[in-house]
């Protein structure tokens, strides 16, 4: 296939050789079911566990508080409804910026009597410190908000958030999935009570993930059978992709630091050259991941400008992945108050382990061109 | 379900199994547990005229842990009186064949047989 | 050559068939879009991988594409499917029904929607194992919304009547889902034939990977359900979460080889599961629990009388099988499906699943039978019952200490 420059990184991120390798053999002659007490089964069984440490280690827990799912999406469902479902109805406060699959679960809440409330954030994307103290005055039950944002890359101050939600006797749960693999993740520095992990954007298997859970905290499982993962998750081990999320979580936590700091290098000449071209950047100026820069261009649409970097060999997104098929301006960029025109032309690049500094270097050189196509095409549009 | 080694010898090369001959003046039988809850044990003591078991057999329905408990309670009872072979406990055996928590009821059951085989042998001696 | 143990557990998992391994390679090297992903050819290229396999699973059951969901496997399509129309119903009626044998994920999902204020029915089976049609009819109520048999039995293997349950579902208006975990390749499945609104599946029990299901959800007429899996709506909304390609492209692979190759493997397999029946028979006091009949060619469940399930195992320890349902077996309670037979607990304690293959041989099945002869024997020598029952004791006379 053509293979266009992968600056996609937050959508999904190729599978890591050393992690393929390792799963292959459960793909192979150990495809025992985990809960079979014959020798196949046995060996499935040592394996998961096995990954359960290394997923616990990576993010400073422990091995009882992994509960292995599917993926972000049903970690973060299992956390919202998990949690709600054994409690009497309440407060919900979720940041204004949450991934769909907070938001959405946190909506179904409203069914079951609970009240949903929004926490605004500034014009930067950061939870907005007199907004916070209103919610945490309302008494929330339940609080979520994300580490790492998937567009903005905006890091949020989870630590002081989950200390003060606490304080205010609320059960705090962060969406890690952004953020593991490119910062530093520690489940107990951070101190939620609940923390969501994937393992496909660090570099492991699509269909693995985690909830990471403080026992104290009873959850309803959203998958009733077999009894599997405490109980909290039913269904038949998917020891292959498990053994690839160890493995992927313990590559990732070794070589964080380095990684960090080269992306960061070369997010800055990226966003030297955009600012350079008289791009808007989102959230430049307040943490943020190191490998994330979203920006808009005035006056040109988001999803045409991507559709015509990919057929000039660069893969990047206009949106989140998971709502891409939405034509809907960027919830994130909204809920900051960009303007919706504004909005439309977003644009996310998001690096990663492979991408080299000649890649942002030839991605501004092309982005330069096309936007001068662009313009052209308006200017003659105009006339 | 990982098996000590001292439960895996037991089951494979299981000591003393068989059968006295329940009607013989110097035996005493016990049968504890029901084939319901998943174990039966049969232990059989033959014990001499000074009180001092001399040999011992059993057969158990049950899984490892339970056969080789009472594998094991039959050497254990050798040599000992019928009163000695009574201070055998159940956490000595679990202890002996490092039994995992839910296989603490088949050293229960163990001692209970030793219990029983006693009390059946102490019952032909009274009268 | 044998390899050690011998692998006669495929109703636990199945064996990731090679030829789905080398279909999966792919997507977890240079392919590895994010299918949702909308702006490159990376994301579009896992989108027709997604595609092509949702063909290929359709195919197997005659069903469109577009009633194929994927899930993360059997428990999560059960779960989904039973709780989303249940609750899409709700408001018609809250009584529904299953039977006693389903698999835990009916089940337990069962109890859930009873705590939820649902009225369950747990139909009865008969002593083969097979529902009663007349007892279901009988369980019908005017309030009933929905009713979960499964196609085939996990532990004993037997067929359930799913066409003529499906004509008096449809006849009266009740939903009808079926878990097909353990049908798929083994039987015939036509969904425009069958009247099932839901079916659930699961590729690794068809020689695909873990982690991967499927929901058939019926269009014509429309199946309705609530969405359990709340996000990015994919999924037509109705499960969200990103897809994972190459269990997906695994599945699909899987599913057509099933669909290829099934009518002549099945023979295979019948003729394999009879050798053993034949071999097994020779032991005093065995029982083939469930149909002979209606019976997946791939099961053979057999009580050995008077020795105990787990030493047994212990004592097999060269196959693999199971005693019990691969998902109950860490409990000590016996077989919750053998007692809906009928089987007291001692035979229950005392059953073997053995599940045939695709990739078994007649040297394993010779070395099995050879292997269970000796080990009965020996754990007969070793038992109490089996020694009352020479000696002419009825054990159900015995009155037994309980403790």
């Amino acid at each position: 296939m053509f293979a266009p420059v992968y600056l996609d990184w937050n959508s999904t991120a190729p599978l890591e050789p050393a992690v393929r390798e390792a799963m292959l053999p459960w793909l192979g002659s150990r495809f025992g079911n985990a809960s079979s007490r014959h020798e196949y089964g046995r060996q499935a069984r040592a394996a998961v566990d096995e990954a359960r440490a290394r997923v616990a280690a990576a993010v400073g827990a422990h091995a009882t508080e992994v509960v292995f799912t599917s993926g972000g999406t049903e970690a973060n469902n299992l956390f919202v409804k998990g949690a709600a479902g054994l409690m009497k109805p309440g407060l919900i406060a979720i940041s204004a910026i949450e991934h769909p699959c907070v938001r959405e679960p946190a909506k179904q809440l409203r069914r079951a009597d609970w009240t949903v409330r929004e926490i605004a954030v500034d014009r930067a994307g950061l939870v907005k410190r007199t907004d916070w103290l209103a919610v945490l005055a309302a008494k929330p039950v339940l609080v979520s908000v994300m580490l790492a944002n998937n567009e903005t890359g905006v890091l949020q101050d989870v630590a002081t958030l989950a200390r003060e939600a606490k304080e205010a006797g609320a059960w705090f749960h962060t969406d890690a999935v952004q953020a593991l693999g490119k910062i530093g993740v520690d489940f107990r520095a951070l101190g939620v009570n609940a923390m969501t992990l994937s393992a496909h954007k660090i570099g492991g298997p699509l269909g693995a993930g985690a909830l990471i859970v403080d026992k104290r905290l009873e959850l309803a499982p959203l998958l009733a059978g077999g009894g599997q993962e405490r109980g909290l998750r039913s269904g038949t081990e998917n020891v292959a992709a498990i053994v690839g999320f160890g493995v992927a979580c313990e590559l990732a936590a070794a070589r964080v630091s380095g990684e960090n700091a080269r992306l960061c290098g070369l997010r800055d000449t990226l966003e030297a050259g955009l600012a350079a071209h008289g791009m808007r950047i989102f959230s430049a100026g307040v943490p943020r991941l190191p490998n994330t820069v979203f920006f808009a261009a005035e006056g040109v649409d988001g999803e045409t400008l991507v559709a015509r970097l990919d057929r000039a060999g660069f893969a990047c997104a206009s949106g989140s992945a998971c709502s891409s098929a939405n034509p809907e301006p960027s919830h994130t960029l909204l809920a900051m108050g960009v303007e919706r025109e504004t909005a439309r032309g977003a644009v996310r690049v998001s690096l990663g382990r492979d991408t080299q500094e000649k890649h942002v270097v030839d991605f501004l050189a092309c982005l330069e061109q096309q936007m001068s196509e662009l313009n052209n095409l308006t200017a003659v549009a105009v006339q | 379900m990982a098996y000590s080694e001292k439960v895996l010898d037991h089951y494979e090369n299981p000591r003393n199994v068989g059968a006295f001959s329940k009607e013989d003046e110097g035996v005493g039988t016990g049968m504890v547990g029901a084939p319901a809850c998943g174990d039966v044990m049969k232990l059989q003591i033959k014990v001499g005229k000074d009180g001092v078991i001399e040999d011992a057999k059993f057969k158990t329905y049950g899984c490892g842990s339970a056969i080789a408990s009472s594998s094991l309670v039959t050497e254990w009872v050798k040599g000992k009186t019928v009163e000695q072979a009574l201070e055998i406990k159940n956490t000595q055996i679990a202890e002996e064949l490092a039994l995992p928590p839910v296989k603490i009821h088949c050293s229960i059951l163990a001692e209970d047989a030793i219990k029983a085989a006693v009390a059946d042998y102490k019952k032909k001696h009274e009268g | 050559m044998l390899k050690f143990p011998i692998y006669l557990d495929y109703s636990a998992t199945t064996p990731v068939d090679p030829r789905v391994a080398q279909a999966m390679i792919p997507w977890l090297t240079e392919h590895f879009g994010n299918p949702a992903s909308r702006s490159h050819a990376y994301g579009w290229e896992a989108e027709k991988a997604v595609e092509d396999a949702r063909e290929q699973v359709a195919a197997l059951v005659n069903a469109d594409p577009k009633e194929i969901v994927w899930t993360s496997g059997a428990t999560e399509s059960n779960n989904l499917a039973i709780k989303g129309a249940a609750q899409f119903y709700k408001g018609k009626g809250k009584h529904i029904i299953t039977v006693k044998t389903e698999h835990k994920a009916v089940l337990d999902t069962f109890r859930e929607l009873e705590r939820q204020g649902f009225e369950a029915t747990y139909l009865d089976v008969q002593e083969n194992g097979l529902i009663d049609l007349a007892a279901f009819r009988d369980a019908l109520r005017p309030d009933t919304v929905l009713v979960s048999v499964m196609f085939v039995n996990n532990e004993v293997g037997v067929i359930q009547p799913i066409a003529e349950i499906g004509e008096i579902c449809r006849e009266k208006g009740i939903t009808f889902h079926v878990d097909a975990a353990q049908a798929t390749g083994k039987v015939d499945i036509d969904l425009q034939k069958l009247k099932v609104d839901l079916m659930s599946f699961s590729a690794h029990k068809t020689y695909g990977p873990k982690g991967i299901g499927a929901l058939y959800v019926r269009r014509k007429p429309r199946a309705r359900l609530e969405a359990q899996m709340h996000g990015g709506g994919h999924e037509r909304g109705l499960r969200s979460g990103t897809l994972a390609t190459h269990q997906i492209v695994g599945m699909g692979e899987a599913f057509r080889i099933a669909r290829e190759e099934m009518k002549v493997e099945n023979e295979r397999v019948r003729m394999l599961r009879d050798r053993l029946l034949k071999g097994l028979q020779d032991i005093d006091a065995t029982y083939v629990n469930g149909d002979l009949e209606q019976r997946v060619p791939h099961n053979l469940n057999i009580s050995f009388a008077y020795v105990e399930g787990e030493s047994m195992i212990m004592a097999v320890k060269d196959i693999a099988v199971s005693s019990g349902s691969a998902c109950t077996s860490a409990s000590l309670e016996p077989s919750y499906v053998l007692r809906a037979l009928g089987r007291n607990d001692e035979l229950a304690h005392s059953s073997i699943r053995f599940s045939i293959g695709r990739f078994t041989t007649e040297e394993e099945i010779d070395y099995t039978i050879d292997l269970m002869h000796k080990k009965i024997g020996k754990l007969r020598e070793l038992s109490p019952l089996w020694e009352m029952v020479q000696e002419g004791v009825d054990l159900n006379t015995v009155q037994w200490a309980a403790h």
